[in-house]
């Protein structure tokens, strides 16, 4: 193929054209790409022109392209940040050399293994998101759905990037594979649990975005900054795709807490269930239990994995650079929380060992902000409700607490307790149901489904009410 | 401590150890140690004891007999020193060398005297041991090699393996296999001979079978002059007629390289790695045994696997941290077919016997090297019959399936042929064809494989035979074969000589895998225990009159 076609059909600043090898690799992944796209990508509204960003370049005004596209044609690229010269490794036993360009073999299943599973969560999502379209809120929804998932998309190009142009053989297995997996398929799973539930709603969905995909930007950080320089700027450009994800959710959880908010004040209760609302307790519910899952993603508290990717370079923690300690973190020392009958001890261990503790700590940081914005809505709109991020021991299937029962305030609690309270602290069947009964698809542009507030703007300048899906 | 370079070639009017004496169709090889002469200077080889340095020249007088003189059917090993046939191997020697230095140096003994029993039982050469003074340790495991053992009986000189009494260490040179393998020695009566510092004379020694024969120093003479007639009687050597002479090597060495004529050595420290070249041969060569006499050592299968064993003994023992072997080789296939093909058209004659045999040997040397053996088939290259082992002998392959596609010209795709080479001209140390190895218990995968011999098979057809592991295209070719070298360098060295030498011999148990497997395995690990090698160890208290202080407790 021709480099002006190659180029146009898979935009990409990685010399695409001259790197005959990665052509045909990419060559034989991209139909069974288009074929899994078609199968498992969304549901409805799949062929309507919709109005994508898409990146053509990493510079300023290359990646941020918009026009209409049918999202089948859309132009999945291959980006990675510009190179920055003479970078060296910042962590780790290899900390001070030069980073690499190549796989070292020494590291090649380590960083095999990290990339897949990084690279299985992107697919994993449109999988699970795919019936979305069916109940969008509004044309503008949709479209922050389908660039989402476009975006997804483009992501796995990116790891499959890596696999076919640094992994050989085992790398091109590892790429089919990415799309043989499907969330939720009993047989052939996607690696991580979290990522085989469907996305059930849209309350789920802004709330995957701000919390699930958070965790995916804490990973891409850390992976950002890997010796493997190659995977550092991978991550690195994804990260600002994933901001925009991230973007969803916190103004999507952020519309549906206005909107709740306003429906309180015009009846006057709490209960605005009838009105067609979400009341403030389901929302919490619902951020305890996303929250909660997304915390498990980050592993146990103390990791040997972790260590050894840290030591070995190929993973660091969230703006590694920027922290001032030695980046060795053999004897530097820190505590993790660690379950006992009487309630949350404390363990000390090097922060070598407690990588995805500190990682976690980051997250949860982060996750706070959001919640911050949130309440101060509700304070502005004269309500007198908190929400809260539940202690990170509630929940939780992976680590310390994962045989305990923990309140949300961090207690441990019986069994009776647990059963008692279950349906207070985390979405209950009739909570899940009367969400589900609010998702009635609207597509007529400008129009908000009865559960969310319209957005304070629309995108790229364009209006509110603009056609953002052409139906 | 660093270890001095060890260099392997020699020749007899160099030797500091032994005398070669030819009379006739009998040689007579003697030892006489030179105590100041040893490889090291912090110890004196006293009382005809040895070390590597004398392995060495035996090795050299061992392949010499072979293929300088075609006309000796008898080799008499002997003793130079009074009352001393030889004390072994040397203790201050083993209790000053690193522990890697004293299991290559058993390796290298223990190919030496596989080496001896291979020239009585194959070149008809056979080996006797008159011992004629004690025989104590490796002096005794030199006579067990030897396929007779006279025994001079004085009331004095005895044959003993004293290690585990006095050393707290194995007999590692084969000698407790031999002795109930070999020798036949009831187990009982072995375990009585292995713990008796003082070993066993005379008529005992004839008794309980450590020995075949003994005479009084009155007719000592007449005892190993009947056995040499005896001998000779049933040797197939030629008697008499040119020999083929072993000359020096054509050798060039730098700190990351090794050149002879064909075969070359590069080391890549980084990946630490070496790539043996082997170059096919240009110009015709002999079709006859005599017409490979008249070419001599000149001969391209004759030279390489003389290169190729000095090579692979010089990176044994000098590149200790060099961990994987990659064999590579170049040029023309039906070059190498013709070169090989002596060893059937003539295979009755004594210098293609040889030939046949030194192959066989290096080949062998190959399957117990503690390395990593990788074999690289590319275009150009000449994996043929008795080179097409290197891609059996490896526990990793790589065939490019394919050309160069980048090239304007791309050359043609490799292939390889397996020719009756593979059939029975090489066993391993199990006995076993390398063939018959890779398929132990797959026989129709054994007549999958020996159907496709004499035909050039290409990446394909060399897997669907299943010859090679891997055939990469030319995209992936060049990463794969990297990856492949930096991880193998980056895994435990000790874990990988573990995992290859459990791979490399499937199938039944002969002397040599017991040796280089069983005995091996058992003396390397008493190498590394205190009671043996610590500072209250026998190694280390030997001689110093204090007596051992071992830690009780069997593990
Ligand atoms: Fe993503
Ligand atoms: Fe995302």
């Amino acid at each position: 193929m021709a480099a002006v076609d190659i180029n146009a059909k898979i935009p990409n600043n990685v010399d695409l054209a001259g790197d005959r090898r990665l052509q045909r690799a990419l060559e034989q992944w991209q139909p069974k790409f288009v074929r899994w796209w078609e199968e498992l990508g969304p549901a409805a509204f799949a062929r309507n022109p919709v109005y994508l960003r898409t990146a053509i370049d990493v510079g300023q005004e290359g990646w941020a392209n918009f026009g209409h596209v049918e999202m089948p044609d859309y132009r999945w690229g291959i980006f990675l940040s510009d190179r920055e010269k003479d970078r060296k490794i910042a962590f780790g036993d290899h900390k001070g050399e030069d980073v690499w360009q190549e796989v070292p073999g020494e590291y090649r299943s380590d960083l095999r293994r990290l990339i897949v599973v990084q690279g299985d969560t992107e697919p994993a999502s449109v999988e699970q998101q795919r019936k979305l379209s069916l109940t969008a809120p509004s044309l503008y929804d949709m479209r922050n759905l389908f660039q989402v998932n476009v975006e997804e998309g483009r992501h796995l190009w990116a790891m499959v990037y890596l696999l076919h142009g640094y992994f050989g053989r085992d790398g091109r297995d590892e790429a089919d594979e990415m799309l043989e997996r499907h969330s939720g398929d009993a047989d052939n799973p996607r690696i991580l649990g979290a990522f085989n539930e469907e996305t059930p709603d849209w309350l789920s969905f802004f709330m995957f975005t701000y919390f699930t995909d958070r965790d995916g930007k804490y990973q891409l950080a850390s992976l950002r900054e890997s010796a493997f320089d190659p995977l550092s700027r991978t991550c690195e450009f994804m990260l600002k795709e994933e901001a925009h994800h991230m973007f969803v959710g916190a103004s999507g959880v952020g519309r549906v807490v206005q909107r709740t908010a306003e429906l309180i004040r015009e009846h006057d209760t709490d209960d605005i269930h009838q009105y067609g609302g979400i009341n403030l307790d389901v929302l919490q519910k619902y951020i305890n239990f996303h929250y909660s899952v997304s915390l498990d993603l980050f592993g146990s508290e103390t990791s040997t994995n972790a260590a050894n990717y840290f030591a070995s370079g190929l993973k660091g923690r969230f703006q590694e650079e920027r922290r001032d300690d030695d980046h060795l973190l053999k004897s530097v020392y820190r505590t993790v929380p660690d379950w006992t009958e009487s309630g949350i001890g404390a363990r000390e261990v090097t922060q070598l060992a407690a990588l995805n503790e500190t990682l976690r700590d980051d997250y949860s940081e982060d996750c706070q902000k959001g919640v911050d914005r949130w309440n101060r809505a509700l304070e502005e709109a004269g309500i007198n409700f908190t929400f809260r991020l539940a202690n990170t021991s509630f929940n939780r299937k992976v680590g310390t607490f994962r045989d305990h029962h923990m309140s949300p305030d961090g207690k441990p609690i019986s069994d009776a307790e647990w059963e008692a309270n279950m349906d207070r602290w985390l979405p209950s069947d009739s909570d899940r149901a009367h969400v589900l009964s609010l998702m009635t698809g609207v597509s007529e542009p400008g129009k908000m489904a009865g559960w969310v507030a319209p957005p304070s703007r629309g995108i790229h300048q364009k209006p509110v009410d603009y056609e953002y899906v052409r139906v | 401590m660093i270890e001095p370079l060890i260099d392997f070639t020699t020749a007899p009017d160099r030797y500091r150890h032994w005398t070669l004496d030819i009379d006739g169709s009998t040689a007579i090889l003697t030892m006489a140690v030179d105590p100041a002469a040893g490889l090291r200077d912090d110890y004196e080889l006293k009382t005809n004891s040895y070390d590597l340095g004398v392995d060495i020249e035996l090795h050299d007088a061992v392949q010499r007999l072979r293929f300088e003189h075609p006309g000796v059917n008898v080799v008499v090993v002997t003793g130079g020193l009074d009352k001393i046939f030889c004390a072994g191997a040397n203790i201050q020697m083993l209790a000053g060398a690193s522990h890697g230095h004293k299991v290559n140096f058993c390796k290298f003994t223990n190919e030496t005297r596989n080496g001896i029993e291979d020239a009585t039982a194959n070149s008809r050469q056979t080996w006797i041991a008159a011992v004629n003074g004690t025989a104590a340790g490796g002096g005794y495991e030199l006579a067990l090699a030897c396929d007779e053992i006279l025994l001079i009986d004085d009331k004095s000189s005895a044959v003993s393996l004293p290690e585990i009494p006095l050393l707290a260490v194995l007999p590692g040179t084969g000698g407790l296999t031999r002795v109930v393998e070999k020798r036949h020695v009831r187990r009982d009566l072995a375990d009585a001979f292995s713990t008796r510092t003082e070993g066993i004379r005379g008529k005992t020694a004839v008794e309980w079978g450590l020995v075949d024969h003994i005479a009084p120093a009155s007719t000592w003479d007449d005892l190993i002059a009947e056995r040499i007639a005896a001998r000779a009687a049933e040797s197939d050597r030629p008697s008499g007629g040119a020999g083929i002479e072993l000359s020096p090597l054509d050798r060039t060495m730098t700190d990351d390289s090794l050149a002879y004529t064909t075969v070359a050595v590069t080391i890549d420290r980084p990946t630490g790695s070496a790539t043996f070249s082997i170059q096919a041969p240009e110009g015709a060569q002999p079709a006859t045994g005599d017409e490979l006499v008249a070419a001599g050592a000149d001969a391209w299968m004759l030279r390489t696997v003389r290169e190729l064993d000095d090579a692979i003994l010089h990176l044994r023992f000098n590149e200790t941290g060099i961990g994987t072997w990659v064999f590579r080789t170049a040029g023309e296939s039906d070059a190498v077919a013709q070169a090989e093909a002596v060893l059937s058209a003539d295979a009755d004659h004594w210098a293609v016997r040889e030939t046949r045999l030194f192959w066989a040997r290096t080949l062998e040397r190959l399957d117990v090297s503690a390395r990593s053996l990788v074999t690289v088939v590319e275009p150009g290259s000449c994996f043929v019959g008795t080179l097409a082992e290197l891609v059996l002998v490896a526990d990793r392959s790589f065939m490019l399936e394919g050309s160069w596609e980048d090239l304007d010209d791309p050359p043609p795709p490799a292939s390889i042929r397996l020719t009756e080479a593979s059939l029975g001209w090489y066993p391993m140390p199990n006995a076993l064809t390398r063939l018959r190895t890779r398929f132990w218990g797959r026989d129709d995968a054994y007549e999958k494989a020996t159907a496709v011999v004499g035909k050039d098979l290409l990446a394909n057809d060399a897997t669907e035979a299943e010859l090679v592991t891997f055939t990469p295209d030319d995209l992936d070719w060049e990463d794969e074969l990297r990856i492949t070298l930096e991880e193998r360098n980056s895994f435990s060295p000790d874990a990988l000589t573990g995992m290859e030498a459990n791979y490399r011999f499937v199938g039944p148990e002969t002397m040599k895998t017991k040796i280089f497997s069983r005995l091996s395995a058992w003396q390397n690990w008493i190498f590394q225990r205190p009671n043996a090698v610590g500072p209250d160890g026998a190694l280390q208290r030997f001689g110093t009159g204090s007596r051992p202080d071992y830690d009780k407790n069997r593990v």
